[in-house]
């Protein structure tokens, strides 16, 4: 069990490292999953279909394909994710300015897939309001802004938080697949590091690492049933 | 999406006809300008259209085409068998977990009066150990990443001298993930079903085993029908994990076939093509499955029965695993 106690600087800093790549990639896949949400409802039938093609590739394709692409494919047109060294963001997020690229190749892909996700999410809210609301807010004058401000989306909400905060659960378990593509020093090549090169026992680190996912996956998910509960009496 | 459109917009007049005409043409103007600038162009420059790297995928007289092909058809038999016996085992040990739980929960509501004083806490503290003990388990192993898990199945068992093939490491670790995932999804549907269904079989005087066994199970399977097909879905995905432990699934072989030709976009746009179809179709059958299932609940009159919670569904929906 030494290794906890010793290596737990080696631990925190995993955990602070797959703690950053989920909040970045939270926050892009929300934004972008927004964006192809509103793609996806708009009245323009091209940009609806853009919207459509978009969310079926990838949530069909297994998120490792998606990361192969971002590690092997984008080195093999020449780019290194340079725009993602956004100033100031990179003072926090330090591997974001590296010169190493895997971490935003990482950061893109896992974007890319939960974004599909998050869209679904969005959209199954919309879809959960009944049409009489919006019907009634249009016969009431109201126009498309307002119509979506003050009835749809208050309501979409509801129905989509706790879908949406499933899909963040599952990406950040995905994240642990970014070790796997060279990022080096989150949880997951923390484990095969300690393992294998440094040939520490197998359980505790097991338990170390385990013990860092199901500190952001087990509060989250009770959380989510708890507002689930609610919502539930609620109705 | 008419129905979609329905919710948002009014039914167009001719003016939002027109609007919608216009606007139409210019996104397709944008769409496909971008697309070259942004896709073709830079993939152009790189030559990455050239014959060269697509020959042995595509053109069946180039010298690798025969060989490539052998190797990805060899690749995704393993990624099916893998995911066959994935998919079978978790099912098997998700509905038993599913219904031991529900056993224990039903153990833990019983006294234990036929017994004496000491025996009867005996046996009412050891369904509260058995629960918690179960209940903590489903907590962490859905907790957990199949990564992770796949990771500690093949990394932890030679440790303590249990040695299999790959393809087990890679079937057990995805089995503990989606058998207690599919646990969960039966367990609800069991829950959400109408209490006037156990009470029913109570009634008639089935023990609670036979409660689960003959009344509750069926139903619940039937209602979780959508929601199982589409972790059938996760666990083909999940397989592609495979390759952290070298097990020699689509995507190892595609790696394997990168090393000698040095085509990666090439080789995973036609895995990706693959992995889209198969997953499509299976998303597609459970949508229709689903469909058949709220029409015939329609018809025969019976009363709506709760539907899953949301967190499980979108769960199942793919977004659980990888």
């Amino acid at each position: 069990m030494n290794v906890l106690i010793d290596k737990f600087d080696v631990f925190a800093g995993g955990f602070w490292l797959t703690l950053q790549i989920c909040l970045l990639a939270a926050i892009g896949a929300l934004i972008l999953g927004a964006v192809v949400a509103v793609l996806r409802i708009s009245p323009v039938p091209p940009l609806r279909a853009v919207g459509t093609g978009y969310v079926n590739i990838f949530r069909n394709l297994p998120l490792t394909v998606v990361m192969f692409f971002a590690a092997f494919g984008l080195p093999a047109l020449g780019s290194n994710a340079d725009f993602l060294r956004i100033p100031g963001l990179d003072l926090i997020f330090s591997r974001l300015g590296t010169d190493l690229p895997y971490f935003r190749f990482a950061l893109i892909a896992l974007v890319l897939y939960t974004a599909a996700f998050v869209c679904e999410a969005l959209r199954s809210g919309v879809n959960a309001v009944p049409a009489g609301q919006a019907e009634a807010a249009r016969s009431l004058g109201l126009t498309f802004g307002q119509n979506l401000r003050y009835v749809v989306l208050p309501q979409s909400w509801k129905a989509s938080v706790v879908p949406l905060g499933s899909v963040i659960i599952a990406m950040i378990k995905n994240s642990a697949l970014v070790g796997f593509f060279g990022v080096v020093g989150d949880l997951s090549q923390t484990a095969d590091q300690l393992t294998s090169a440094e040939g520490h026992a197998f359980v505790p680190v097991a338990i170390g690492i385990s013990i860092g996912y199901l500190i952001m996956t087990v509060p989250l998910g009770a959380l989510l049933d708890h507002i689930e509960k609610r919502q539930a009496v609620a109705r | 999406m008419n129905q979609q459109s329905s919710v948002l917009y009014d039914v167009p007049g001719p003016r939002q006809r027109r609007i919608t005409l216009i606007s139409s043409i210019a996104a397709t103007f944008v769409l496909i300008a971008g697309a070259y600038f942004l896709v073709y162009r830079p993939l152009e420059e790189k030559g990455q259209f050239s014959m060269d790297l697509w020959g042995p995928l595509v053109d069946p007289s180039n010298e690798y085409f025969s060989q490539v092909w052998d190797r990805i058809g060899y690749g995704f038999k393993n990624t099916l068998i893998a995911a066959a016996l994935a998919i079978l085992s978790s099912l098997v040990v998700g509905t038993l977990l599913a219904v031991l739980r529900i056993q224990l929960k039903h153990l833990g509501r019983r006294r234990f009066t036929g017994l004496a004083a000491p025996m009867s806490y005996l046996a009412r503290g050891l369904t509260t150990v058995l629960s918690a003990i179960t209940r903590i388990c489903v907590e962490v192993f859905r907790g957990l990443p199949v990564v992770i898990t796949i990771f500690f199945v093949a990394r932890g068992f030679p440790e303590f001298g249990i040695s299999f093939e790959t393809l087990w490491y890679l079937v057990i670790g995805l089995t503990i993930y989606n058998s207690v995932v599919i646990a969960e999804i039966l367990r609800s549907g069991m829950e959400g079903l109408p209490n006037g269904q156990a009470e029913a079989a109570a009634a008639i005087g089935l023990s609670p085993l036979q409660t689960t066994r003959l009344i509750l199970l069926p139903q619940a399977f039937r209602i979780m029908l959508p929601a199982l097909i589409s972790q059938l879905v996760v666990v083909l995905k999940d397989t592609s994990l495979g390759f952290i432990i070298s097990y020699e699934e689509t995507l190892n072989i595609g790696k394997q076939i990168i090393g000698v030709l040095d085509n990666p976009i090439q080789v995973y746009i036609v895995i990706g093509l693959m992995f889209i179809l198969v997953n499509y179709s299976l998303s597609k059958l459970a949508q229709y499955v689903q469909h058949r299932l709220s029409r015939g609940r329609k018809t025969a009159g019976t009363p709506a029965q709760n539907p899953p919670p949301a967190t499980l569904t979108a769960q199942a929906e793919g977004t659980g695993g990888i």
